[in-house]
């Protein structure tokens, strides 16, 4: 196997629970995926459909009383489920970073920016100070924070919601990264500086070769941004295929409904389409598929968890009654 | 401005408060004494007039930075206190020292694992040191150190050396034996409560997803706990210590009186014993003032500690 070949990470059937006192959540619940070199892979789900735990079991970051119970998280070929905390602690930072979806609770509030960005530097490498804050400086700059220089020397609660998130990407790019896991980066964010944040980090990508997980709720940021994409429900990967045949042609009848719940200039007039119910709690999951109880295409056989199919071009789906291309609609124009 | 009225409120308060405790003419005149001595002893004592006019007689000397002679030792009261400060300062500076040194590690510990049976033993322990009542524990610690084991001196205070213009026990190993013992006795409280704080403040912080992207920056845990968690767990630790701080000088009253440490607690109680109203009223003065001078420390402290209590913005 060639090096380049291989992706920069891949997930096999990854199971993070929570040993909680009402029961075993299962948060992640056999999840698979991979990301290439320079790509990006969206992770897509209503809340607490355990994409956010996902991106914590990459980093090793799952907090009690959860723990990785199985699977496999290969980065560049090593196993990180069984690494020590000690590689794990190298890792992070300088090979795998993450990105927070609350940008006014990822910085310490009681110390500098500079602070923040050089000890990030300074835990992975012996370098001075002055030049760890050259570095520092350089990477707020490509963020887009004007007047670098000053900034470094300020306090977190002087900067908006969407500086600080830059401050935070800044921070998680510091080490040049093989691999971001950015969790709803931008949902904080308004729309217009979300889109100036997608517009980096995806030239960044394309530029440094950096793999990205984006994980997010919002599926006209991942039609924009992303290679591939992965459904996700219920601690589960319902559908994941490239991100123009999945959203041109959603086969899952979950899919199916997010897409339809998206403005689109194409239904004016039309009431927007919603997916009935809520997303079942994690300790009370319905028997077989866990959308059953939700899904306009329940049969009798959905009593029995879907095994994954395969599809052709690598899309993959879990689901016994899937839906024909024709009835898809479009989430794109 | 607050400060100014909060002191003039607190001078009347506690003039007419002694005024109202009994009458110093009892104990101080002799029994043998006779009605005529009795009414010129009255007189130099200024007792004869009304209470608002001896309040006004206070007050005007009171800002000119008299506030009377004592009855017993006919020196001015401020001087006499003033002259014990620097031992009750040094055995409260001494405490709160080790309410610090040991409350904030022991507390973080805690904090950080608060399943473990020293992390409870930590939380057990500081329940004894609140509710053990100071004056038992400081006869306890005095009959198993100074009596039973000969280790330590169990009464008074040691050498002193004159540090700074100050008159200082605690450098040399004769006067830190002889604080170490009412140090500890009046740090036992503030030692708990740091614990109790730092403790509740880490569990706060820890979870914080400011401490949870520190990791995954892939800080060591040593800095993660030292720099991150702590400088944000002494914000209110200082700001409690600091107000209680007056407290210690203030309400070191039994410690002092337990060890017979010759600072202004024991002065005043012994003033109090013989209503020497002058001391009594310029102790109580003097605490008000210290009270208001460490409530503006503290608002410093927090200033550094806290970038966003801090007024000035950065320039732009």
């Amino acid at each position: 196997m060639s090096f380049s070949d291989s992706p920069t990470l891949e997930v096999k059937d990854l199971k993070t629970y929570f040993f909680t006192k009402g029961g075993i959540a299962r948060a992640v619940d056999g999840v698979s995926f991979s990301v290439g070199r320079g790509k990006v892979l969206g992770l897509v789900g209503e809340s607490g459909s355990g994409k956010t735990v996902t991106g914590f079991s990459i980093l090793g970051l799952v907090d009690e009383p959860g723990r990785i119970v199985s699977g496999e998280i290969l980065y560049r070929g090593e196993n990180l489920v069984s690494a020590s905390m000690g590689r794990m602690r190298e890792l992070r930072g300088l090979n795998i970073s993450m990105i927070f979806q609350d940008p006014m609770m990822t910085l310490n509030p009681v110390l500098r920016i500079d602070t923040q960005m050089i000890e990030a530097i300074q835990a992975h490498e012996k370098i001075s100070k002055d030049d760890a804050r050259q570095r520092a400086r350089d990477v707020l700059g490509q963020v887009g924070i004007a007047s670098p220089d000053e900034r470094l020397r300020a306090y977190p609660h002087q900067f908006s919601g969407g500086m600080r998130q830059r401050v935070a990407i800044a921070i998680a790019l510091l080490n040049k990264p093989d691999l971001i896991v950015a969790d709803e980066p931008t949902t904080a964010l308004d729309v217009t500086i979300q889109g100036q944040i997608l517009y980096e980090v995806q030239k960044l990508c394309s530029q440094t070769g950096t793999a990205l997980i984006w994980i997010t709720h919002d599926l006209s940021v991942v039609a924009g941004l992303a290679d591939d994409i992965c459904v996700m429900y219920a601690g589960r990967i319902v559908e994941q295929g490239s991100v123009n045949s999945v959203l041109d042609n959603p086969r899952h009848p979950y899919t199916h409904g997010l897409i339809s719940s998206v403005p689109s200039r194409n239904r004016r007039g039309v009431p927007l389409a919603q997916i009935p119910g809520m997303a079942p709690s994690l300790l009370k999951l319905p028997k077989g598929c866990s959308f059953g109880p939700r899904c306009p295409q329940v049969t009798a056989d959905c009593g029995i968890i879907p095994n994954i199919s395969m599809l052709d071009k690598g899309r993959q789906l879990r689901c016994h009654n899937p839906l024909d291309a024709l009835v898809s609609p479009k989430l794109k124009d | 401005m607050q400060s100014a009225l909060v002191v003039v409120i607190m001078s009347f308060i506690v003039f007419s408060g002694v005024f109202l405790v009994g009458d110093p003419v009892e104990i101080l005149v002799s029994d043998d004494a006779d009605q005529e001595e009795r009414e010129m002893m009255i007189k130099s004592m200024g007792l004869d007039k009304p209470f608002l006019v001896q309040y006004g007689i206070f007050i005007s000397k009171a800002v000119r930075g008299d506030l009377g002679d004592s009855f017993v030792f006919q020196e001015p009261a401020l001087l006499l206190i003033l002259d014990r400060m620097p031992a009750t300062m040094e055995l409260a500076v001494v405490a709160l020292l080790i309410a610090i040194i040991f409350g904030i590690p022991l507390g973080v510990w805690a904090g950080l694992k608060p399943e473990s049976l020293a992390s409870k033993s930590i939380m057990t322990g500081s329940i004894l040191g609140f509710s053990l009542p100071t004056f038992w524990v400081g006869i306890m610690m005095i009959l198993l150190f100074a009596v039973l084991l000969g280790w330590l001196p169990s009464t008074g205070r040691g050498d002193v050396q004159i540090i700074l213009g100050m008159p200082i026990s605690v450098f040399s190993w004769d006067g830190f034996s002889h604080v170490l013992m009412p140090a500890v006795n009046l740090a036992l409280f503030k030692l708990s409560m740091v614990i109790r704080l730092a403790r509740a403040g880490t569990r706060e912080v820890m979870h914080q997803d400011y401490i949870k992207f520190a990791r995954a920056k892939g800080l060591k845990e040593s800095r993660i706990i030292l720099v991150h968690v702590l400088k944000n767990i002494l914000i209110p630790v200082v700001t409690v210590l600091g107000l209680e701080f007056g407290g210690l000088v203030a309400f070191s009253v039994v410690t002092e009186t337990v060890f017979a440490w010759p600072g202004m607690g024991k002065l005043l109680i012994d003033s109090i014993g013989l209503l020497d109203r002058p001391i009594i009223v310029a102790y109580l003065m003097i605490i008000v003032f210290l009270f208001v001078f460490i409530n503006l420390v503290v608002d410093i402290c927090y200033s550094i500690l806290d970038p966003r209590v801090r007024l000035e913005d950065i320039k732009s």
